[in-house]
């Protein structure tokens, strides 16, 4: 048990350091016009990133399992411009029956 | 969802116009998902046989979804305390894009830049961000759903533990991607912003079985840069 209370404790400090880095560092300022063009495309980047990661990613492997069919499942009712909570309960739904037949 | 920070001062003056109110609106369908992952996160640490207290304490002090189960699974192998930190702390790196990206929104000297930059997550960045300005309300207000569903998720995932069995039989896991696509799904009408996002995802994926977890997410930050050079 010492190492995970070890372990949460320096957690806390880095997590809140690297949290911390960028509204100090730049502080107030506003950005010059090349930053303010990467910051408006990092959105579409990490945000794709998250989602393919979260699927098809198991560790350091890529896996294709029941979360694609719940992906696609919500995938589908984000086109029919279902509500967030929808889409989320739809998601996991579809992963949970894949997960219960295969 | 942006749309309700901009609504006319309709209502009267005080409390109700608090700045964080529209963003706390913002983040209530958001204590779901947070909740289930959190509950997630309790049963597996009560499942490494932690003592119920540790998850809890953890989830209020480190509020990092990702860094936690990181962290938690690098233990759970038998690796050592630097390991877990390194890896929750390579995972959390996209945190540095994310908080140079927001930095202009928050508010006051160093010390308060710094205390406002923990409410620094996924959802409420995505939700704040309008074309690259961050709305602080937003920012923070949404964060404050989630902190409340991803810690009373953890507890009772602690405290109910080997009742609830695998949270991934309940499809759980899969919750947060589909979130994350409904932020995504705006971004794709925009031909520029499709591209990135398609490079983006592309350039993630094909290095998850190099280098440790984490870094694909920080490491897709680049097609954002290579997008803004092509304009």
């Amino acid at each position: 048990m010492t190492a995970v209370w070890t372990t949460i404790g320096v957690l806390t400090v880095v997590s809140a350091a690297i949290k911390a880095t960028g509204p100090v560092l730049v502080g107030g300022r506003e950005l010059p016009g090349w930053a303010a063009r990467i910051i408006a495309l990092l959105a579409p980047a990490l945000l794709a990133a998250l989602v393919v990661v979260d699927t098809f990613a198991d560790g350091k492997a890529l896996v294709l399992d029941a979360r694609a069919a719940g992906l696609a499942a919500a995938g589908i009712s984000v086109a029919l411009r279902a509500p967030i909570i929808v889409v989320i309960l739809v998601a996991a739904a579809v992963t949970a029956l894949v997960r219960a037949v295969t | 969802m942006r749309a309700t920070a901009d609504r006319p001062q309709a209502r009267p003056a005080g409390v109700r116009n608090w700045p964080l109110r529209a963003g706390i609106r913002a983040g209530l369908p958001l204590m779901l998902p947070t909740f289930a992952i959190g509950l997630s996160f309790g049963v597996l640490a009560v499942s490494l046989h932690w003592d119920p207290a540790a998850p809890i304490v953890m989830s209020i002090v480190v509020f990092s979804g990702s860094a936690q189960f990181a962290s938690t699974s690098v233990l759970g192998d038998g690796g050592t305390v630097l390991a877990a930190v390194a890896a929750a702390a390579l995972v959390n790196a996209r945190f540095l894009p994310m908080g140079i990206a927001a930095a202009p929104a928050f508010k006051g000297g160093p010390l308060r830049r710094a205390a406002e930059g923990q409410t620094l997550v996924d959802a409420s960045w995505a939700l704040a961000n309008d074309e690259g300005r961050f709305d602080r309300g937003i920012l923070i207000g949404a964060t404050l759903p989630q902190f409340v569903g991803w810690v009373g998720g953890t507890l009772v995932g602690a405290l109910a533990g080997s009742a609830i069995g695998d949270p991934k039989a309940l499809g759980l896991d899969a919750m947060f991607p589909a979130f994350f696509l409904v932020l995504l799904a705006p971004e794709l009408r925009n031909r520029r912003s499709l591209e990135v996002a398609i490079g983006g995802a592309a350039l993630a994926l094909a290095l998850v079985p190099i280098v440790p977890p984490g870094l694909p997410i920080v490491a897709a930050s680049a097609a954002a840069v290579v997008g803004a050079l092509r304009e």
